[in-house]
């Protein structure tokens, strides 16, 4: 316990001092999207690799935050603090209800449900075109700012959207510790002894769901204030499967691996610009090797691949 | 303690259980015995509000439970050991034990009585103490069915559902669980529902039994005269073959 706060703390003091020696607001610009990632992944991750309970529809919820605080924002002139609040309500009371029937399916019915969600969503921002604008997008959406303090630079974003993910972190690991959390592990490893112990599964499935799709809408509306301009393709069903490749490398049921993944897979489209149009045969590539020598993601595998190499040598001598 | 009357249970179309009755008193041990596909592990699921019962009545202590959510049939005090024991594998033996107090934690307060809850069940399985923060997974099969009937414990039930506590284990280790079953009965005054195709062994330490077959009742009594009934030896004890065989 002591030692897990520690943990939080000396992450908390490295997010606080990345940036600080990063001249290029380039870099600065792409760990935002890591801390935004970071949320998306840990939301689909309590769902995932805590519940056991798949989602392809995530992007969904992402992009229902995005639009709901740009639209309300630009053409409505609500104020973005305001309409944050709202949006997260209403995305997560919309959650809730498709719940309950949603979460009555499994395995890959669950998936296929859930991604229904995803493309749906897709579809209206594509196709509603008077209020989100559209495939051209929505644009003038204004920076957030705590009265006369305008977060417009990407330092000062940066140091927005990292308080919004540090808060998640640490809900997520006092959750997964918590009797609550334990339950949830229950439930993904059997539902019907977790059913008789008392532990109502159904309701708790949607509660997750419910909480993921809040995160998720949270994140949206972060991205959208920092982005000032958003559209369609930032919230399409690959968008969904990139953050299930997050959670699934840095680790299911992992916190600290779904950061790593966020980075990593954020980090990884940049560093493969290089190789061009043949960077997705890179990323694929880097995907199957994962799976296939590191199934329990990189925060098990690695320090579990360091094991099996130093007593092979030790072994040997 | 436990009535069930006239209760049907079906898988879609196929009629699972037909117009099962039975009751329990309390502090009995009663056995359910029957082949596979008899229907045993799904009359378990009707009473925990696993399967939702068609028709008929279950009362607890007199008080109606069919068609009760599984958790509330839970806090009324009815608990069941499932089939395969279903521990939960990554959590660790103790977090497995709290699990099964979940209720009583989330109902508030009583963390004393909780945390002596647990120790009690280290005095009756002390393999399991030995064990407390190792995963439920990388137990032994005996070990794991004793954590599985600790972790029911834990919600302190009066009535105990036990679905097949003797399945994979070796013999040895299937005397010792069923000591155990019949130490709560004489220490702790629970009353068990014991499900069993082990059935010499369940109706030995039985006070009554039931034979279940293709859903109906078709055979019920002292656990003495069951055991020397000639069509539940026949069908349920082998002896006939054994007799054969040994020749």
């Amino acid at each position: 316990m002591k030692s897990d706060k520690l943990k939080f703390l000396v992450f908390c003091l490295v997010v606080f001092a990345l940036p600080l020696p990063l001249s290029t607001g380039y870099l600065t610009n792409v760990l935002i999207f890591v801390g935004i990632n970071s949320m998306l992944a840990l939301g689909l991750n309590l769902l995932l690799g805590y519940a056991g309970q798949i989602s392809l529809g995530q992007a969904a919820f992402f992009g229902l935050g995005a639009y709901g605080s740009g639209v309300l924002t630009t053409q409505y002139a609500f104020d973005p603090w305001l309409s944050m609040v709202l949006v997260a309500l209403v995305v997560a009371g919309f959650a809730f209800a498709i719940g309950f029937p949603v979460l009555r399916l499994k395995g890959h019915y669950l998936a296929m449900a859930t991604l229904g969600v995803g493309v749906i969503a897709h579809i209206a921002f594509n196709e509603t075109v008077d209020l989100t604008g559209g495939p051209s997008g929505l644009s003038g959406i204004p920076n957030l700012s705590i009265g006369s303090f305008s977060f417009d630079s990407d330092l000062k974003n940066y140091y927005l959207v990292w308080s919004f993910a540090l808060a998640v972190i640490l809900l997520s690991l006092n959750l997964v510790n918590s009797r609550y959390g334990r339950a949830l592990r229950a439930i993904h490893d059997s539902e019907v002894a977790a059913r008789v112990m008392g532990v109502n599964a159904r309701l708790m499935k949607v509660q997750v769901f419910t909480l993921s799709a809040l995160i998720s809408a949270i994140a949206g509306s972060l991205y959208c204030h920092v982005m000032t301009f958003i559209s369609p393709t930032s919230f399409g069903f690959n968008i969904s499967v990139e953050l299930l490749t997050m959670v699934v490398i840095g680790g299911l049921g992992s916190v600290y691996g779904s950061i790593l993944g966020a980075l990593l897979l954020t980090l990884l489209p940049e560093l493969l610009r290089t190789f061009q149009d043949y960077d997705i045969v890179v990323y694929g590539l880097l995907l199957v090797c994962m799976t296939i020598y590191l199934p329990g993601g990189m925060v098990r595998g690695i320090p579990a691949l360091l094991r099996r190499l130093v007593p092979a040598r030790s072994g040997n001598a | 303690m436990l009535k069930i009357k006239n209760i049907n249970a079906y898988y879609g179309k196929v009629h699972a259980l037909k117009n099962v009755s039975l009751h329990l008193n309390r502090g009995e041990i009663v056995t359910l015995i029957g082949a596979n596909g008899a229907g045993k592990t799904t009359l378990l699921n009707t009473l925990s509000g696993i399967i939702p019962a068609a028709g008929g009545e279950i009362l607890l202590e007199g008080k109606g439970i069919s068609g009760l959510a599984a958790d509330r049939v839970v806090s009324l005090g009815l608990s069941q050991v499932p089939e395969g024991r279903q521990v939960f594998n990554p959590l660790t033996v103790e977090e497995n034990l709290e699990l099964g107090a979940y209720l009583r934690y989330r109902s508030g307060g009583q963390k004393d009585e909780i945390a002596g809850d647990l120790e009690r069940m280290f005095q009756v399985f002390p393999r399991l103490k030995e064990r407390r923060r190792q995963a439920a997974g990388t137990l032994s099969g005996g070990e794991q069915q004793m954590l599985a009937i600790g972790r029911a414990l834990m919600a302190r039930p009066k009535l105990l559902l036990l679905d097949e506590p003797s399945m994979g284990l070796a013999p040895l280790v299937v005397q010792d669980i069923f000591k155990v079953i019949q130490r709560l009965r004489s220490e702790e005054g629970t009353t068990i529902l014991l499900v069993e195709q082990n059935a010499r062994a369940a109706l030995k330490i039985a006070d009554r039994g039931y034979v279940l077959e293709t859903g109906k009742l078709i055979l019920e009594g002292k656990a003495a005269e069951l055991l020397e009934n000639k069509d539940v030896q026949r069908a349920y004890l082998g002896r006939d073959k054994k007799e054969i065989w040994e020749r």
